[in-house]
C-alpha cells in the first residue's frame, strides 16, 4: 500500500471517472431527485453509507466466499443478494432507531436497491482489486477507499445538479425541454467540464 | 381474430408507444454507456432482450408461488440468474463483446427496465403475454440503442455500424465521450417531446 495509489484512486473515483457523469452509475436517480438541494443531499448521503457498507461486505463475501470455492461466477447473483437485505436491513433499523433520520432519508432507502452505482461499484472493485496478486489488505482498503470517493463524487455531481436546477426553476425554458431533457443536457455540459480533470497523471 | 390483434399489440407497444427509453425513461445508465457504437449497442440489445424474456417467462410462470411480501427479492434472484447466464455465454463465445461491455453487463440485474416490467406486467398476467410483452420492450429497447448509437457513430467517429461514411470531415470527437452521450439522449428526448405536444 502507498499513499500514490490513494491518491489516485480519489482523482480518478471523485473527479475522471465520475460515477454519474463518466460511467452514468445511478443516473436514474440523478436526474429525478436531484429538483431541490435538501432531497439531493439527503440522498447522496445515504448513497455514500450504503456503498461503503456494501462495499466491506462484498469485499468479504468475494475474498472468503467466492474466490476459496472457485465460485467467482456467483458474483452478480450473491452481490445484488447481499445488498437488497442489507439495504432492507438498515431501513428497518433506521426506522426503529432514529424516525427524525428516516424522515430525512429512509423514502430514498429502498430505491438504492436498484441504484446502479452500489453494485456497479461492488463489481468494479472486484475487477480491480480483488485479484489473487494484490495483497488481501491493501486490496480492502483500495476497495472500501473507493466506495467513499465514488460516493463522494456522487454527491458532488448531485450538488452540483441541484443547484443548478434550483436557479433554472426562474427561467423561461421551451415546453418541449422542460424536466427530463433538460436535465441530461446541463449534466453533458457538466460532464464536459469534468473532463478537464483527464490530463492528470500520477 | 380480436385474441391476436390483441397478443399483437401487447408486442408493439413497447416499440413505439411504450418505449422503454424515450417513453418511459427507464434503464438509461447502460443505454448512454454503450452506446459508443452500433455493434456495442447491439450486443446489449440481445443481452437485455434474452434477460428481459428469460424473467417474464419464469415470473408469469412462479406468480402464484411467490408471496408478495418478499416478491422483489424473488424477482431480483430470477432477473439474477438469467443475467449470470447471459454473462458466461458472452465470456464463451465473444469474449472482445464481453470486454467491450465491461460491467454493465451484470449491471442488466439493476436495470429498472427488467425489474419494472416483472412487477408492472409479468406478476398480472399469463405466459403468452409476458412473452410478447418482453420481446415488445426487448425490441423497443434494442431500437433506442441502436438509433442513439448511430448518431454518436457517425458525429463522433464518421462511421456507421464500423463502415466509414465520410472521409471529408473532422469527426467531433465529445460526441463519442460521456458527454456526447448525455447530449445526444437529452435532445432526443426533448425531440420526442415535441413531436408529441403537436399531435
Amino acid at each position: 500500500m502507498d499513499i500514490g495509489v490513494f491518491l489516485s484512486i480519489f482523482i480518478s473515483a471523485v473527479f475522471i471517472n465520475n460515477v454519474i457523469l463518466s460511467r452514468f452509475l445511478g443516473l436514474c436517480s440523478f436526474i429525478a431527485i436531484s429538483k431541490e438541494t435538501k432531497p439531493a443531499f439527503a440522498m447522496s448521503m445515504a448513497v455514500m453509507f450504503v456503498i461503503t457498507m456494501s462495499a466491506i461486505i462484498t469485499w468479504l463475501i468475494y475474498r472468503f466466499l467466492l474466490i476459496p470455492f472457485n465460485m467467482t461466477y456467483l458474483r452478480t447473483i450473491s452481490f445484488i443478494l447481499v445488498i437488497a437485505a442489507f439495504v432492507q436491513f438498515v431501513e428497518m433499523v433506521v426506522r426503529k432507531t432514529a424516525p427524525h433520520l428516516y424522515k430525512l432519508f429512509g423514502i430514498y432507502l429502498p430505491l438504492i436497491t436498484v441504484n446502479c452505482a452500489v453494485l456497479g461499484i461492488a463489481v468494479l472493485n472486484s475487477d480491480m482489486f480483488m485479484s489473487d496478486t494484490t495483497p488481501v489488505l491493501a486490496s480492502f482498503f483500495y476497495s472500501v477507499f473507493q466506495a467513499i470517493c465514488a460516493g463522494i463524487g456522487y454527491m458532488l455531481a448531485m450538488l452540483l445538479m441541484s443547484a443548478i436546477r434550483e436557479r433554472l426553476e426562474l427561467c423561461n425554458v421551451p415546453k418541449a425541454l422542460r424536466d427530463f431533457p433538460l436535465g441530461f443536457i446541463i449534466a453533458a455540459i457538466m460532464s464536459l467540464s469534468f473532463l478537464g480533470f483527464n490530463g492528470f497523471k500520477f | 381474430m380480436a385474441k391476436t390483434n390483441n397478443l399483437f399489440l401487447e408486442f408493439w407497444k413497447g416499440i413505439i408507444k411504450e418505449n422503454p427509453t424515450f417513453v418511459l425513461a427507464l434503464g438509461l445508465c447502460p443505454t448512454l454507456a454503450v452506446s459508443i457504437s452500433v455493434a456495442n449497442a447491439v450486443g446489449m440489445g440481445v443481452a437485455a432482450t434474452f434477460v428481459l424474456l428469460g424473467s417474464n417467462i419464469m415470473i408469469a410462470l412462479l406468480k402464484n408461488f411467490i408471496p408478495d411480501k418478499v416478491r422483489i427479492p424473488c424477482y431480483i434472484v430470477v432477473i439474477a440468474t438469467f443475467v449470470t447466464i447471459a454473462e458466461l455465454s458472452m465470456k464463451a463465445y465473444s469474449p472482445a463483446l464481453n470486454r467491450a461491455l465491461g460491467i454493465y453487463v451484470p449491471l442488466i440485474v439493476v436495470n429498472c427496465m427488467v425489474l419494472g416490467r416483472a412487477e408492472a406486467f409479468a406478476s398480472k398476467n399469463n405466459v403468452v403475454a409476458s412473452i410478447l410483452d418482453a420481446l415488445g420492450m426487448g425490441v423497443g429497447f434494442t431500437v433506442a440503442l441502436i438509433l442513439i448509437s448511430a448518431i454518436r457513430e457517425l458525429l463522433g467517429a464518421g462511421k456507421i455500424a464500423g463502415f466509414v461514411v465520410t472521409k471529408n470531415f473532422a469527426p467531433a470527437a465529445m460526441i463519442a465521450m460521456p458527454s456526447g452521450a448525455l447530449l445526444v439522449i437529452g435532445l432526443l428526448l426533448g425531440y420526442f417531446n415535441y413531436l408529441k405536444e403537436k399531435n
